[in-house]
This record gives C-alpha cells, sequence and structure tokens, in this order.
C-alpha cells in the first residue's frame, strides 16, 4: 500500500516535499504500525507517539484530510492510498511533529484546574453521580490536539482565541459541581476572541479521537456567558 | 563546546504521577523546582492507568488500612517491606481526599462520595470476605490523576522542560548527586541542569519484552542511569504479568472488568479460576491468575482456532454497567478486536505490565546503597519513587490499584524529605567535570558515522530473548541460556550505529540512547531471575516450585559492575503493628 508523507527536515531542507512509501499492510494495522514500518525503512523520519492505544494523545497527525491519532486509525478504513501531513496550522518542526506551544498557553490560560474555596481535606467533597455525570464527554479530553488544529477561527488566531481544546477544559471546570470560580472563569473568556471566536463550524467534534464534542462545550459556555452579563 | 547550565534547587526527571505528585510538594514547599520530561507531562505512562487507586475509604464495604498492609504482604508473597507497607497504607485515604480536592473527577456512588470497586487480592478482616478498596474513576483513573496533578503542577508554577531526555547523573567529588545531563529533543543541544537533589521517576521497563501492556516511552530510563552511577537494581526478577491483555496485542484491559463482575473462562466455557483459587475465583492475585490462564492454555482448554488465550466474559453486566464504568476498554475492545464487550467476550492473555523491582530505596524516597560494614545509606541528593523506584511495597507480585497508591503517596513523602533535605544544603556543590564528561561521551558515541548494527534490530533482538527466555515459567536452564543470549546483546551494543544524524527532533537517536537502558535492565533482569532458585510471586520457578524463605527472604541487587548480585534482608518489622509473618498464600 502507498503511503505520501510529509517530510522536512529544516538541517537539510530548504522546503517541504511529499515522499512515497511502500507498505505491506495486514488486515488490523494502524497507522501507526505503517509509520514503524516505514522508520525501520527509512530512519530519518520524525513523530511523536508513545502508549499506542490512543489515550496518551502523542500522535496526532492529518491522515486522508482528517486530523486523527495514528495508533487507532485503521488503515482498512482509509480507502487505497494514505496521505499523512503534520497538524494543520502550527509549526513544523520536523517531519509530522509540529510546535504545539500555542495549543498548550492556550490550555494553561483557562486556568485548567479546580478552584475550590471550602476546603475540608479530612474527607472528599460530595457529589451526586448526577453532577458528576455533568462532566462526563468533557474530562476524557487527551490534549492530542486534533480540534484545535481542524479548527479555522484556531488557525487564524491562535494567540488569542482559546481554540476548543481549551475551552473544552474551561467547560469541564465550569460544569464540576465542585468548583467555585465560575463567574471568575466565564469573565475571563469575554471579549471577542477568546470564547466568541467560536463560529460553530464543527470540525472539532468532527475530529475528536474520543468522541467528545467540544463544540457543544462551547455553546453551553456561550449560553452561560449571556446570563453572566447580563 | 560549552554546555549550557541551569540551576534549580531540585530537579525531577519524569512527570508521570510520581515525578508531579512530588514537584508539587516542592513547588508548594517554595523549593524551585525543574521537571524533565521526554514527553509532553500528559503523554506519560500513569495516563493509561483504568482501574483505580486503592485506600481503605470504606465507602462501599467495611475496610481499615490494617487489612489493606495484609492484602499488600500477602499479595507481595512476604517479599515487600512491611515499614513501607504500613506507611503507604496508613496515608492512602489522606491521600485520595487530597487527590479529589485537586479535581480528580472519581466516580460517585448515590450518596455522593468516591466509588469504590473490588479489585483482585482485597480482603476484609484479614483474608476475609472480598473488599472494595478501589477508587475509580470510571476506568479512567490514571487519565484523570495524571491531569489533574499536571494542573496542579501548572498552577504551583512548577518549571517544565518538556520533550527533554535525561542522559546521565552529574556528581561530585564526594559522591553527591547534583543534578543530571539532559538533551533538547527539539534542538538536540545538551544542557546541564544543576540541583540540589535529583528524583529519578521514569517509570517501568516492560519494554524489554516484546509484548507488554507498556508505553513506548517506558525503557526505563533512570534505572539505566542508576545502574551507570553504580547504584544496584532490586528485585528485577520480579516482572507482572497482567491476566488480561487483548490477546495478540497487548493492550490492557483493566481488573476492573472482574472487579465489576467480569469472569474468564476457556474453550469449555467454564469458570475455570473457580478451580484454582476457590475463594477469591477470578479476584485472586495477578500471578495466581495469570498462570492460571496458562496453564489452561497449555493443557489444551485455550480459546479460539489456535487455543492460545481464553475469555473475558462481561456481556452479562449490561450496557449500562458497561458504559458508564468500562467506558474505555469498551472502546479498546472495539478498537483493536473490533468486539463490542456489550455483546461479546473479549480474547485476552496474560502479558508484561509492571516492573515490581528497580532502583533501592527507603519509605522517603531516598535512593539507599548497601555500605561496606552492615546496612545500607542514603545517596546523598538522589531520590527515587514510582515503578522505577523498588521502595519495596510491592515485593514479589504488585496488587491492582497499588500503583497509582504507590506514586502518589511516596511523591509527596519524597517532596517533603528534600525539602528538609534543602534547609540543610542551602548552596549548590560544585560539580565534578569527570562527570559531566562521562555523560557527555556517552551521547557523543552516537556521533559516530561509521557503518554497524541497527538500532531496531538488536531492539526486536532483545525484546525477543527476553521473551523466549525469562517469561512467565522459569527453569535454570533457560535462565542460564538467558543470560548468555542478553550478554551477547550487551556486546552487539557497542556496534549499533545510527544513519542518522541529525539534531532536530531525532527520534533515532533517543531510541539508541534507550536501547542502552533496555539491555542493561534486561541483563539485570536475567541474572536476578537466573540466580534465585525458588519460587515466589510473579518469580516462577519450574524447577523449583516452592517459596523458600529460609534461603530466599531477601531482596536481590544487581550491580552492573562484573554483573554481580548481592541481597539483603527483607524488612519485616512495620512501623507500629505487630509482623505479618510468611504463610502458605491461598486465594
Amino acid at each position: 500500500m502507498k503511503f505520501s508523507i510529509y517530510r522536512y527536515n529544516p538541517e537539510t531542507d530548504e522546503k517541504p516535499y511529499m515522499k512515497d512509501y511502500e507498505v505491506d499492510v495486514t488486515d488490523d494495522m494502524k497507522v501507526l504500525g505503517a509509520l514503524k514500518l516505514i522508520k525501520e525503512q527509512d530512519p530519518t523520519l520524525s513523530y511523536r507517539s508513545s502508549c499506542g492505544e490512543g489515550v496518551c494523545g502523542s500522535d496526532g497527525m492529518n491522515i486522508n484530510g482528517t486530523n486523527r491519532l495514528g495508533c487507532i486509525t485503521a488503515i482498512s478504513d482509509l480507502g487505497d492510498s494514505v496521505t499523512i501531513n503534520p497538524l494543520p496550522g502550527m509549526p513544523v518542526i520536523r517531519d509530522l511533529v509540529v510546535d504545539l506551544s500555542q495549543f498548550y498557553h492556550q490550555y494553561r490560560s483557562v486556568k485548567p484546574y479546580l478552584i475550590a474555596h471550602d476546603q475540608n481535606t479530612e474527607i472528599e467533597h460530595l457529589q451526586s453521580p448526577e453532577e458528576r455525570a455533568k462532566i462526563d464527554g468533557l474530562y476524557e479530553c487527551i490534549l492530542c490536539a486534533c480540534c484545535s488544529t481542524s479548527c479555522p477561527s484556531f488557525w487564524w488566531n491562535p494567540d488569542k482565541f482559546r481554540g476548543p481544546a481549551a475551552l473544552l477544559q474551561a467547560a469541564r471546570f465550569i460544569h464540576d459541581s465542585r468548583d467555585d470560580a465560575t463567574a471568575e472563569r466565564l469573565s475571563e473568556l469575554e471579549g471577542p476572541y477568546r470564547l466568541f471566536r467560536c463560529h460553530t463550524i464543527m470540525n472539532c467534534t468532527n475530529v475528536c479521537p474520543k468522541g467528545l464534542n467540544p463544540s457543544k462545550a462551547i455553546g453551553d459556555i456561550k449560553k452561560l456567558m449571556v446570563k453572566h452579563i447580563i | 563546546m560549552t554546555i549550557p547550565k541551569r540551576k534549580f534547587d531540585s530537579l525531577v526527571i519524569g512527570a508521570g504521577g510520581g515525578g508531579l505528585r512530588a514537584a508539587l510538594q516542592l513547588a508548594k514547599g517554595d523549593a524551585k523546582v525543574a521537571v524533565v520530561s521526554k514527553v509532553f507531562p500528559t503523554r506519560s505512562h500513569t495516563v493509561a492507568a483504568q482501574g483505580g487507586v486503592n485506600a481503605a475509604l470504606a465507602n462501599v464495604l467495611p475496610d481499615n488500612w490494617h487489612w489493606h498492609m495484609y492484602d499488600t504482604i500477602k499479595g507481595s508473597d512476604y517479599l515487600a517491606d512491611q515499614d513501607a507497607v504500613e506507611y503507604m497504607c496508613r496515608a492512602a485515604s489522606h491521600l485520595v481526599y487530597e487527590l479529589e480536592h485537586s479535581g480528580v473527577p472519581f466516580s460517585r456512588l448515590d450518596n455522593g462520595k468516591i466509588y469504590q470497586r473490588p479489585f483482585g487480592g482485597q480482603s476484609q478482616d484479614f483474608g476475609g470476605a472480598q473488599a472494595a478498596r478501589t477508587c475509580a474513576a470510571a476506568d479512567r483513573t490514571g487519565h484523570a490523576i495524571l491531569h489533574s496533578l499536571y494542573q496542579q503542577n501548572i498552577q504551583a508554577k512548577t518549571h517544565f522542560f518538556d520533550e527533554f531526555y535525561a542522559i546521565d547523573l552529574i556528581k561530585d567529588e564526594e559522591g553527591f548527586v547534583l543534578g543530571a545531563l539532559v538533551l533538547e529533543i527539539e534542538t538536540g543541544l545538551p544542557l546541564i541542569i544543576e540541583a540540589k537533589t535529583t528524583l529519578l521517576a521514569t517509570g517501568g521497563v516492560g519494554r524489554i519484552y516484546r509484548t507488554n501492556t507498556n508505553a513506548q516511552i517506558n525503557t526505563g530510563d533512570g534505572m539505566g542511569m542508576a545502574l551507570r552511577a553504580g547504584i544496584p537494581m532490586q528485585d528485577m526478577e520480579f516482572f507482572q504479568f497482567h491476566p488480561t491483555g487483548i490477546a495478540g496485542k497487548g493492550m490492557l484491559i483493566t481488573e476492573g472488568v472482574r472487579g465489576e463482575g467480569g469472569y474468564l473462562v476457556n474453550k469449555d466455557g467454564e469458570r475455570f479460576m473457580e478451580r484454582y483459587a476457590p475463594n477469591a475465583k477470578d479476584l485472586a492475585s495477578r500471578d495466581v491468575v495469570s498462570r492460571s490462564i496458562y496453564q489452561e492454555v497449555k493443557e489444551g482448554r485455550g480459546c479460539g482456532p489456535d487455543g492460545d488465550h481464553v475469555l473475558l466474559k462481561l456481556d452479562h453486566l449490561g450496557a449500562d454497567v458497561i458504559k458508564s464504568r468500562l467506558p474505555g476498554i469498551r472502546d479498546m475492545a472495539r478498537t483493536f478486536k473490533n468486539i463490542d464487550p456489550i455483546e461479546e467476550s473479549i480474547p485476552v492473555y496474560p502479558t508484561v505490565h509492571y516492573t515490581m523491582g528497580g532502583i533501592p530505596t527507603n519509605r522517603f524516597g531516598q535512593v539507599v546503597v548497601p555500605t561496606h560494614y552492615a546496612g545500607e545509606e542514603p545517596i546523598a541528593g538522589l531520590y527515587a519513587v514510582g515503578e522505577c523506584a523498588c521502595v519495596s511495597v510491592h515485593g514479589a507480585n504488585r496488587l491492582g490499584g497499588n500503583s497509582l497508591l504507590d506514586i502518589v503517596v511516596f511523591g509527596r513523602s519524597a517532596g517533603n524529605h528534600i525539602l528538609d533535605f534543602l534547609k540543610s544544603n542551602r548552596y549548590h556543590r560544585q560539580i565534578n567535570q569527570e562527570s559531566v564528561d562521562t555523560a557527555v561521551e556517552r551521547l557523543h558515541r552516537w556521533d559516530d558515522t561509521s557503518e554497524g548494527e541497527s538500532v531496531d534490530v538488536l531492539r526486536a533482538d532483545l525484546q525477543r530473548e527476553m521473551e523466549d527466555h525469562c517469561g512467565v515459567f522459569r527453569t535454570e536452564e533457560i535462565l542460564r541460556e538467558g543470560v548468555e543470549k542478553i550478554r551477547a546483546i550487551k556486546a552487539r551494543l557497542p556496534n549499533a550505529r545510527l544513519s542518522d544524524h541529525s539534531k532536530i527532533f531525532n527520534t533515532a537517536r533517543i531510541e539508541a540512547l534507550e536501547l542502552e537502558n533496555l539491555v542493561e535492565i534486561a541483563l539485570a533482569t536475567v541474572h536476578s531471575a537466573y540466580a534465585r532458585t525458588e519460587s515466589r510471586g510473579a518469580h516462577s520457578r519450574v524447577d523449583h516450585p516452592d517459596r523458600d524463605d529460609k534461603n530466599w527472604m531477601k531482596h536481590s541487587l544487581y550491580f552492573m559492575e562484573d554483573e554481580r548480585l548481592d541481597y539483603k534482608p527483607v524488612r519485616t518489622k512495620p512501623l507500629t503493628v505487630d509482623s505479618f509473618p510468611p504463610k502458605a498464600r491461598v486465594y
């Protein structure tokens, strides 16, 4: 099977190019498995990967035009040939490795940690199963960046728009019954960019490899924001 | 070339749960702390832990820390150090409440308390009825804990060196450990991080085997650094085989499946664990369940066309339980086996999972080495916690749910000890240039552009030899051959070469450096296994089927120099309660 892969090493290449590789694939092979075989042929290919089972979020990449995780994308679902590019819109360090500094910066900017004022650490906070269920679909994010790097609003304003991954985190804490900083979190998201640059294009939700719905999470924050402002 | 330097009070190498919990303690204690990690912190392997963290909260069934202590020591096949186990089990509840306050999204009971599920090897009242001690966030507890700890460190303003690879420890003339030489992966440039204390939290080393549940990054980098610094590895013969890796693939299926009521069946549909462990059945400890699966397959009762696995049945739990309590493993089964566990059983087989052995430490996380006279002594400035360390709370077999506990308990205790150490060691000491040069040499060795063997081939050979010669069932003959095979691989290592010498994000260079660690640790493992002529916990010698407390209730210590083995006694005296003397281990 033919794999066409984006290559760029700033030490040796003036500009990026696509390189083709022929790989003997098996029925149950994932894209990461093929990349490993390609790296055996050509050790100069660089990509990130670690757990190999879709929980560490290292190997986000653009596969046949869609952002996915290499380790859980079945080659059998991809048609006759596979084209792999780095996650779009981010500076490329080398080959499939992109610089995610801005992505992480936006994540850190939403204060992604529980802020609870009343702390009796001799026992847990009580939280009903219904309250806890409100953060299902929000806490499972693996920070693979597939969503934010598929978002046109994030491509244009990665320094100002928080992006779907960071906003999903904001929602995760806003909806956590244990968190006391909702007003503060909402105030922080005011203005034309941080939250409201989302134009509900929904690429984020379509690509999320964990099946999460950042678009809905952002919509919910927008609703709360309206109440918060009024 | 002058190598740039950065100075911190404390260096933490590794950003899994152990490293991050320690870093948090240090940052909150106003120490200037640097965390070096070869991957972005939330990619560390703690993220893959599924089932939960043990603590006797008694939210579901009666429980107390003393029962937890008994279970842990029995589970360890009496090789754990009882003072460390008491310390861990006593601290557990507090640490779990603390995690909850850090934001960990634990699943909940109807009364709002943290959800707890039964796990293997747990009992009430010192060996009585099954306990429910494992605090869970669905089946993503490791993810929940790792992300929360990283988030707490963001708040505490810990300084992170993300995607930096640690090469070797740096010392002074007197043997104080003063930081490490690290490599920035993005630029390929070295950096010296000077610190008054250095904590190794680099995780386990399942990657010495071909099929394992571990991430690619689990290459024992901290253990390799310790070995090269003259520090022994303790109890390396004890590798845990998790009973339920996805057959032929290796991905982990949590013990929580059996905790929720799933069970194993052979090709006749028989729930065979009833024969091997009449009381605990499928929730016997992992070494017992793994050996039982092997036995079933060996005796021709395996499932599938090749009879090479057994089935984990959970469809009877119902869609609701599976969707709410086990969503992660449902995804995993669908992704890798095209099976929906709501309808079908999952094919499973024992798979290398956890490194019980590691860098010898005491319960403060201080790395300890034997002295010339008697006993042992800490190495000034050097600490280790988590899977790379051997406290030892897991002994010869770790209980499920105790690894997430281990990392937070000893991460915190090491952090506290380091803060004390910093009070009496206020100033940076002079580093020894020779130790820097040695570390730099290790890095430069891979710049050799002559022809040689590929790293990939050598690693594949190593992993295959370990699988063939140091698996679940071991004999003197196979292990003797194993020692020779691994030595032969070590002898080939100096001829290995990189074909890509570029600097920028050269992952081939990192894999070469990792291979050096894998080879040394594999050798430590086969040597220790060859020498131990008894069966205990995960170390199962067909030629010595019984536990031999008279001769072998002791920890192995392997030194890289001369491939030498030494031993030290198990600490059988707990901190405050009576010892649990060894007795026959039945489940």
